[in-house]
């Protein structure tokens, strides 16, 4: 069992697929996850990366289990700052279901370390990175 | 007519009530419990604890998983993030506006 971790749900009028698209492509990921992209052939067992517009990498991990446009669950650590690291891997994943004229999306991340830093880090970056994602895929334009 | 109105209104209404705001700060203080954690210490009787989650879920605040035979409750705040944004983000791009517009009116007053 998981020692830290956070739960978040947002509905997003749109579509699995586009929202799928959305949370992997690089042209949709910079416009509202801070500028950051992902690089990762996207298969189970593929490497994942983070990294900001001049190729700095922030995150590595490894894909566990993808299936589009439906679920992902990957293995993150964070590298720039030596106490998060230390931390070890932590686990996100999203679930996308279709409800009604909504999608419903799930992040879930979590570590095996009560306490962590890292996921107290992110869990206060993810509802600003998700209300962007949801006014871009809504409206067109990122907050 | 805000499509997300009805959506809204159930966050505002679960939020309208002391004791559903307390089970909130107990998630905020530790997340992930189950029914039985949340009714330790509380004056709340079971059901009265299990309806106000209910309405709490039903306006997304608090989200469940299944762990194994474990049902555990997550405060979820993007509910309260989105309204935030729907007015306090329009306002802070406002007041962004006007500084940028003292700032072009006052430099072009030092170059005149």
């Amino acid at each position: 069992m998981a020692e830290s971790e956070f739960v978040y749900v947002t509905f997003i009028r749109t579509t699995p697929e586009k929202l799928w698209c959305a949370l992997i492509e690089p042209e949709f990921t910079r416009q509202f996850w801070f500028q950051m992209m992902q690089e990762s052939d996207w298969k189970p067992g593929a490497s994942w990366r983070m990294l900001d517009a001049s190729g700095r990498v922030f995150d590595t991990g490894e894909i566990v289990e993808i299936e589009p446009p439906k679920r992902l669950l990957l293995t993150w650590r964070h590298e720039l700052d030596p106490e998060l690291t230390a931390e070890g891997y932590s686990r996100m994943s999203y679930e996308l279901e279709q409800k009604g004229e909504m999608v419903k999306l799930t992040v879930k991340h979590e570590i095996d370390k009560s306490g962590s830093k890292f996921i107290k880090a992110v869990a206060g970056g993810w509802p600003i990175i998700l209300s962007s994602l949801k006014s871009l895929l809504e409206t067109g334009k990122a907050l | 007519m805000n499509p997300m109105g009805a959506e809204e209104d159930k966050v505002f209404k679960a939020l309208a009530s002391p004791e559903r705001r307390l089970l909130l700060d107990r998630l905020r203080a530790e997340n992930g419990q189950t029914l039985g954690q949340l009714c330790a210490h509380m004056e709340m009787t079971r059901q009265a604890v299990t309806r106000h989650l209910r309405l709490l879920e039903e306006a997304t605040l608090v989200v469940t998983i299944w762990r194994g035979r474990e049902k555990l409750h997550y405060l979820n705040p993007m509910p309260i993030h989105e309204i935030a944004e729907r007015w306090i983000g329009k306002y802070e791009r406002g007041r962004l506006r006007v500084l940028a517009e003292l700032k072009t009116k006052l430099e072009e007053e030092t170059n005149g």
